[in-house]
């Protein structure tokens, strides 16, 4: 047995193996939390639309050998602004005015980065994540960015709480909805910004959505849902991680496989909302 | 009730302020706390509120009756400051809109909230305190006496910790009235608080109305129901895209003016109107 964890644990004597955990730890905590207020507002598709906004905005950075944090960072918030400005007129739906920046944005990444013949090699890096290539400065910069966006969660839990239950309560109370909206927007692009490395950007809004929706099924109050799913991102990132190492497989896919399969767990089994509830239910009935 | 009138200072103001302290039954002499002038109002090119001019006097009571899409919802949310005027204006307490926001509580229709979010009864009502806290205050003392108050009033008091979701549909329009009054409003706006709900939040609903007249709040109360208008308010609009009557009752009731507001789906069967609520046309533009 011992030999066992022995063997589970040796890859942590590595350095960049300790780092590449810990960045997956607060990336997994991190989306899980702000991926509550993602569920509840049904933003999913934005969120995802962002993410993939982040490859132009990476491409771009790099051909005019800029930061490649800070464009992928612009990138996605120009792409929620352009959300919030096509839909805004009422002329298009949001779903709608998503699928057209989204593709489109998505495109352009392509176009670009295939045209950078050296750069193609980070490309799955960037779509998928590479969890062992977190530098220390990469580190620093994820957790203080994860303690600004974990801190204004907390700051503005009532206004971030009304906007997104009753958006008319938030106007009749003089909140302001329009800052508060957007707050929430350049929060959910930091969140992504720093997940890019761990989990990719193909894959983070998974992480977003699925430990918060487990959470929604298993309890019934925001901050109890909010630390609940924090917990099942960050055990997922765990879980994932190790399984990642020793199956030899992409550490962001076997992050959000975690993640999905607790879901699933939960879907099932979940009190009173569970699927086998509803079947004993029945039965009984 | 002593506890709720000490909490409506508001009252108190408004007292020494006018030359008369009259009650509810001398609105008629009383400056006017809402007023609407020309008002209109379009979505995508179509009018929804129609050259919109009435007066609300302070603490009357008012029940703002049409078919769908009359553009009842319209008024009430161009009220709040939710859609743009197209032309006009609204003054309430004789300050244009914005002054006073926080003292209009909106009770929306049932449809519009998402009765799955995970918040309890409690924090539901809470919210109506928020307008006065700040974002970091935690609730005061006055504020957990307000809401639980406001909980008693409606008779949720012992839901209070259940989930919003668990609520029956009356429970859940009693708690959202309950936050309204948690709100201490000036004006309270009710959309079709008595459509697809029990007897008990009927009753509960025109119990907490009576009791905001004594602390001379101003209503305005959508509604379908002409019986309902007619028996239990003083003041009724009868309203599609433009003001058609605005009286009593049993003046703005006439055979005239509600086939002029409801057209073919008004029938009037041995003098009495019958309102064909079963098809209606097309949904009210929200």
């Amino acid at each position: 047995m011992v030999e066992i964890i022995d063997g589970l644990l040796t890859p942590l004597t590595y350095a960049f193996i300790q780092r590449g955990l810990l960045a997956a730890l607060m990336v997994g905590v991190l989306c899980s939390v702000i991926g509550c207020y993602i569920v509840l507002r049904s933003m999913a598709f934005l969120g995802d639309a962002m993410a993939h906004a982040v490859l132009p905005g990476v491409a771009i950075a790099y051909l005019l050998g800029r930061n490649l944090t800070l464009g992928a960072l612009a990138a996605a918030l120009v792409v929620a602004l352009g959300v919030g400005l096509f839909s805004r007129r009422g002329a298009i739906k949001e779903d709608t005015a998503i699928g057209v920046l989204f593709a489109a944005a998505l495109s352009i990444g392509v176009v670009l980065i295939s045209s950078i013949r050296t750069y193609a090699v980070d490309l799955s890096h960037i779509l998928f994540g590479n969890v062992l290539g977190v530098s220390s400065l990469d580190l620093w910069l994820t957790a203080g960015l994860g303690a600004v966006i974990l801190i204004s969660i907390l700051v503005f839990y009532r206004p971030f709480l009304v906007i997104s239950f009753d958006p008319v309560l938030a106007t009749t109370l003089r909140m302001r909805v329009g800052f508060f909206n957007n707050l929430l927007l350049v929060l959910l692009a930091l969140t992504i910004v720093i997940s890019m490395q761990t989990v990719g950007v193909g894959l983070v809004a998974a992480m977003l959505v699925t430990p918060a929706a487990t959470a929604f099924l298993l309890v019934r109050r925001l901050p109890i849902m909010m630390a609940l799913a924090g917990l099942i991102g960050g055990f997922s990132s765990l879980i994932g991680f190790f399984a990642s190492y020793h199956l030899n497989v992409a550490s962001g896919a076997a992050i959000v496989l975690t993640a999905t399969l607790l879901f699933l767990l939960a879907f099932l089994f979940a009190p009173q909302r569970g699927l086998v509830w509803d079947l004993s239910r029945r039965d009984s009935a | 009730m002593e506890q709720l009138i000490s909490v409506y200072g508001f009252n108190k103001r408004m007292n020494s302020s006018n030359v008369s302290a009259a009650g509810p039954q001398t609105l008629p002499n009383e400056p006017a706390r809402l007023e609407i002038e020309n008002v209109r109002v379009s979505y995508n090119g179509q009018l929804a509120l129609d050259d919109l001019t009435f007066q609300v006097a302070h603490g009357a009571h008012l029940a703002v009756v049409g078919p769908n899409a009359a553009g009842k919802t319209t008024l009430f949310k161009a009220l709040v400051g939710l859609v743009q005027l197209k032309t006009g204006q609204i003054q309430i307490h004789g300050q244009p809109l914005g002054h006073h926001q926080d003292c209009v509580a909106y009770v929306q229709q049932r449809e519009e909230v998402d009765w799955r979010f995970p918040v309890t009864v409690q924090d539901v009502v809470m919210m109506g305190r928020f307008g006065r806290q700040g974002w970091l205050r935690r609730p005061s003392k006055a504020d957990r006496e307000v809401v639980a108050n406001s909980l008693e009033q409606l008779g949720i008091a012992d839901l209070a910790s259940r989930p919003i979701g668990e609520l029956s549909g009356g429970q859940q329009q009693r708690a959202f009235l309950a936050r309204a009054l948690a709100q201490e409003p000036h004006i309270l706006l009710m959309d079709e608080p008595f459509t697809g709900v029990d007897f008990t939040t009927q009753e509960a609903t025109l119990e907490l109305l009576e009791h905001l007249q004594t602390q001379q709040v101003t209503a305005m109360v959508s509604t379908h129901d002409l019986t309902l208008a007619s028996e239990r308010f003083e003041q009724v609009l009868l309203l599609n895209k433009h003001m058609i009557a605005y009286g009593p009752p049993e003046e703005v009731f006439t055979a005239p003016n509600l086939s002029q507001a409801f057209g073919s789906q008004v029938l009037f069967l041995d003098g009495v109107a019958v309102v064909d609520q079963c098809c209606p046309p097309e949904d009210e533009i929200r």
